[in-house]
């Protein structure tokens, strides 16, 4: 580490700050402003720099790098447009609550305001879409704001973060300062939970008789000490678990108590078990729309736990019955302690029929699909859960786009570990996957890294296929091609008379041929007999490889509880659809 | 029963006392957060008040449930400028002042009036003029609404006024 008096200039600050913060990898694209950080970059042998096709992809492949390394990813971009394509990550980062540090340059300080050339109101556009904001006046702030941001991003609920550096601030010299202080000044969020409250929950946990946990992202966040803890907790109570779609691998998909995801496209016995529930642990976890369904049915007769370090989560849409402020790991250690040290048991007999009414929803088994043989399509499910059976025994990662095929990945694909499903949650971005995985190769270069993909959501950033190319990275585009943008398809059929508006995907482009213009394989599968020999083909390939499934076109994507519906009027396919009509409500939610 | 976040229904106006770090865009900050989830302003004073500790008081006058105002408060927490928070309304008590300069135009009787009204009032002549006064007023804001709707009919020409500040009553700081 350098000694805590040396000049630099500030260029040369970000560089140090980010090697002193331990970042070994950065996310970028060069323009104007930021040309004297690429200078010192030149010759820095200790940050590798990837360079993106588009400050999107950028920012998703850094989300992609911290969601599987736990660590915060580095994005570099210019002022003014490099800084507005960025806008959607960082969106994308804060709904998911992912570490992100962006630094964008800007104009020269003197010229701030008068309409630069690419000059763009940084910091007041990433105002809301970022966890904190600065704007660098001057290079003495440098080295402390670059240490203040990453604490910010990385501590309480994490989340993305800007650093706007003018031009004159980056050649300019200032001493330097280590990263020193622990703490802020200001922010200061609670990590331990209340310990009187903790009592109380685990009292109630002891006395229930059908109870449930539902786990999120945010014990993923947490760390990895976080999911030990969650199924030490599983193990020692006997509690059914379902988690989020952020939250998957948290739990074992193999592991006994395991009910499956919940929420929209959930599993049936999932939802059922969270309406019939008496008692319900939420930890990391945000009752988001997609999990409640319509909140005044909402598990009705339960009472309600909330873990949540984010304490403006806590009765946000559901008012719960015991809140505990705290990180999940903190107070899952210390519920697991005061559930040993107090001996607590629970109610057997009732869990036993609880148990014994979960099996009777699982024999539903709400994920069946028939795949027929010979000339007959590919049904979407059928390729993931080939692509699953096939990869599973290999260091597999797993990102997708926003869609069917995102729904069907995480139905079909069975985690047991967490930092191995990255897909974008709150703001559903598509183009996010592809991205992504190539921030996860960069940081797992021995891992098998696959984007499941839509065909309509790849075109939003395909471009990054160059970026796989150029850095080596062997990722693995698994496109589910139903020539729709399917889940428009679905809703269209289901809320709009079947009236599908624009959601036909045309003039698409032969993607095995794409695949190769860009150095990649291209691979195609069209019928269920060819399946396994293509997947193979592709997991075997030492390179970036496109397989593209064309797989039946209307299928649609079950179990669904349809928007504005409780978690017990779900449907389990199209033998249901007439079952519930959307209500006008219903109809007015995204 | 599943309980509900009852975000509509009986709201009242709470005051909202918000210390922050004193750094360009605080205050955008707290207004967007407003703006953004849609919660209102209906007054609003900021203030430095410690030049050496770099801290301004924010003080919001918003009206909404007492579960939409614990969500203000916990969104207002999470601003990484902001140090503390506090619901006056509900932490209370508390006293509020506003500060308002009321200018009224005209002659003979009115002018007469005005001037009566301003003594019951106990408002300040700031500046007269023979055909106008601009008048003072310190008070809540019901005082001074009352104070404003009076001078309508005296020859209100237009009025300035501050927001809320407000403060715990008793030795303890925020
Ligand atoms: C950037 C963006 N634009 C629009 C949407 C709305 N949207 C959600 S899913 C979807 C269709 C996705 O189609 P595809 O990638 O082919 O996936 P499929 O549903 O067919 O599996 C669209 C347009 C979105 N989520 N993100
Ligand atoms: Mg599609």
């Amino acid at each position: 580490m350098s000694s805590p008096q040396k000049t630099m200039t500030g260029a040369e600050i970000v560089l140090q700050a980010l090697v002193d913060q331990k970042v070994e990898v950065v996310f970028g694209y060069p323009g104007g402003a930021v040309l004297p950080i690429y200078d010192a970059l030149f010759s820095r042998k200790d940050i590798r720099h990837i360079l993106v096709r588009h400050e999107q992809g950028g920012a998703h492949a850094a989300e992609g790098y911290a969601r599987t390394t736990g660590k915060p990813g580095v994005l570099i971009v210019t002022s003014g447009p490099g800084a507005t394509n960025a806008v959607t990550g960082l969106a994308d980062a804060l709904m998911d609550s992912i570490p992100l540090i962006c630094i964008s340059g800007q104009v020269a300080t003197h010229l701030i305001g008068n309409d630069a050339f690419q000059e763009a109101d940084t910091v007041g556009i990433t105002r809301s879409c970022t966890k904190h904001n600065w704007l660098v006046k001057s290079t003495e702030d440098l080295a402390r704001t670059m240490h203040e941001a990453f604490y910010v991003a990385t501590h309480g609920r994490p989340g993305p973060v800007v650093i706007d550096i003018p031009k004159d601030v980056q050649i300019a010299s200032a001493p330097y300062q280590s990263p020193n202080r622990i703490g802020h000044r200001s922010y200061k969020p609670q990590v331990k939970g209340d310990m009187e409250k903790i009592r109380d929950a685990v009292l109630q946990a002891a006395k229930a008789e059908k109870p449930i946990i539902y786990s999120g992202g945010g014990v993923i966040n947490s760390g990895p000490e976080a999911s030990h803890l969650l199924r030490d907790l599983v193990r020692l109570t006997g509690f059914p678990i379902t988690s989020t779609l952020m939250g998957l691998g948290a739990y074992p998909a193999s592991g006994e108590h395991w009910l499956g995801m919940l929420g929209m496209h959930g599993a049936y016995e999932a939802n059922m078990a969270m309406h019939e529930c008496d008692f319900m642990l939420c930890v990391g976890a945000r009752f988001d729309d997609r999990v409640t369904g319509r909140l005044d049915a909402f598990s009705p007769d339960s009472y309600k736990v909330h873990v949540d370090i984010d304490s403006s989560s806590i009765n946000k849409n559901i008012l719960v019955d015991k809140a505990i402020v705290g990180d999940c790991a903190h107070v899952l250690e210390d519920m697991i302690r005061i559930w040993k040290t107090h001996a607590h048991k629970t109610n057997s007999a009732a869990l036993q029929k609880w148990r014994a009414r979960i099996a009777q929803w699982k024999k539903r088994d709400c994920f069946a699909y028939k795949q027929k043989g010979g000339g007959a399509a590919i049904k979407p499910q059928h390729a993931i859960k080939r692509l699953y059976e096939l990869t599973k025994d290999r260091d597999a990662y797993i990102t997708t786009e926003v869609g069917q095929h995102q729904m069907w990945a995480a139905q079909y694909y069975r985690f047991e570990e967490p930092y191995r499903w990255m897909t974008s949650g709150g703001l559903g971005t598509m183009g996010y996957g592809l991205p992504a995985a190539i921030g996860v190769q960069v940081a797992r270069p021995k891992g098998l890294v696959i984007d499941i993909a839509g065909e309509a959501s790849v075109m939003m950033t395909i471009q990054e296929l160059s970026t796989a190319v150029q850095h080596k990275l062997p990722i693995k585009l698994f496109i589910i091609n139903n020539r729709w943008m399917g889940m428009v398809r679905q809703w269209q059929e289901l809320m709009h008379g079947e009236r599908y508006s624009h959601s036909y995907s045309d003039a698409l482009p032969d993607f095995a041929k794409l695949a190769e213009s860009f150095g990649c394989k291209g691979l195609r599968a069209e019928k269920p007999a060819e399946l396994d020999a293509k997947i193979q083909e592709m997991i075997d390939t030492d390179g970036p490889v496109v397989l593209e499934c064309l797989v039946e076109q209307t299928e649609n994507c079950y179990p669904m509880i349809p928007s504005g519906a409780a978690h017990n009027e779900i449907l389990l396919g199209p033998e249901d659809e007439d079952a519930v009509s959307p209500s006008e409500q219903g109809k007015a939610m995204v | 029963m599943a309980m509900l976040v009852v975000k509509e229904g009986k709201a009242f106006p709470h005051t909202v006392s918000v210390l922050v770090d004193n750094d360009p865009g605080v205050l955008a900050r707290v207004i967007g957060l407003f703006s953004g989830r849609g919660y209102n302003i209906e007054s609003l004073t900021v203030s430095e008040v410690d030049e050496e500790a770099h801290l301004s008081r924010i003080t919001i006058v918003t009206s909404g449930t007492l579960q939409v105002i614990e969500q203000i408060k916990a969104q207002l927490e999470r601003l990484i400028p902001v140090h503390r928070v506090a619901d006056l309304t509900l932490e209370g008590p508390s006293v509020e002042r506003e500060l308002a300069l009321v200018k009224v135009a005209g002659t003979g009787e009115k002018r007469l009036e005005a001037m009566r009204l301003a003594d019951i009032f106990r408002a300040r002549v700031l500046d007269a003029t023979p055909e106008s006064f601009v008048f003072e007023l310190t008070g809540t804001s019901d005082k001074i609404g009352a104070f404003v709707s009076l001078m309508r009919r005296v020859g209100l020409v237009e009025i300035a006024c501050t927001g809320v500040a407000a403060i715990k009553r008793g030795p303890e700081a925020l």
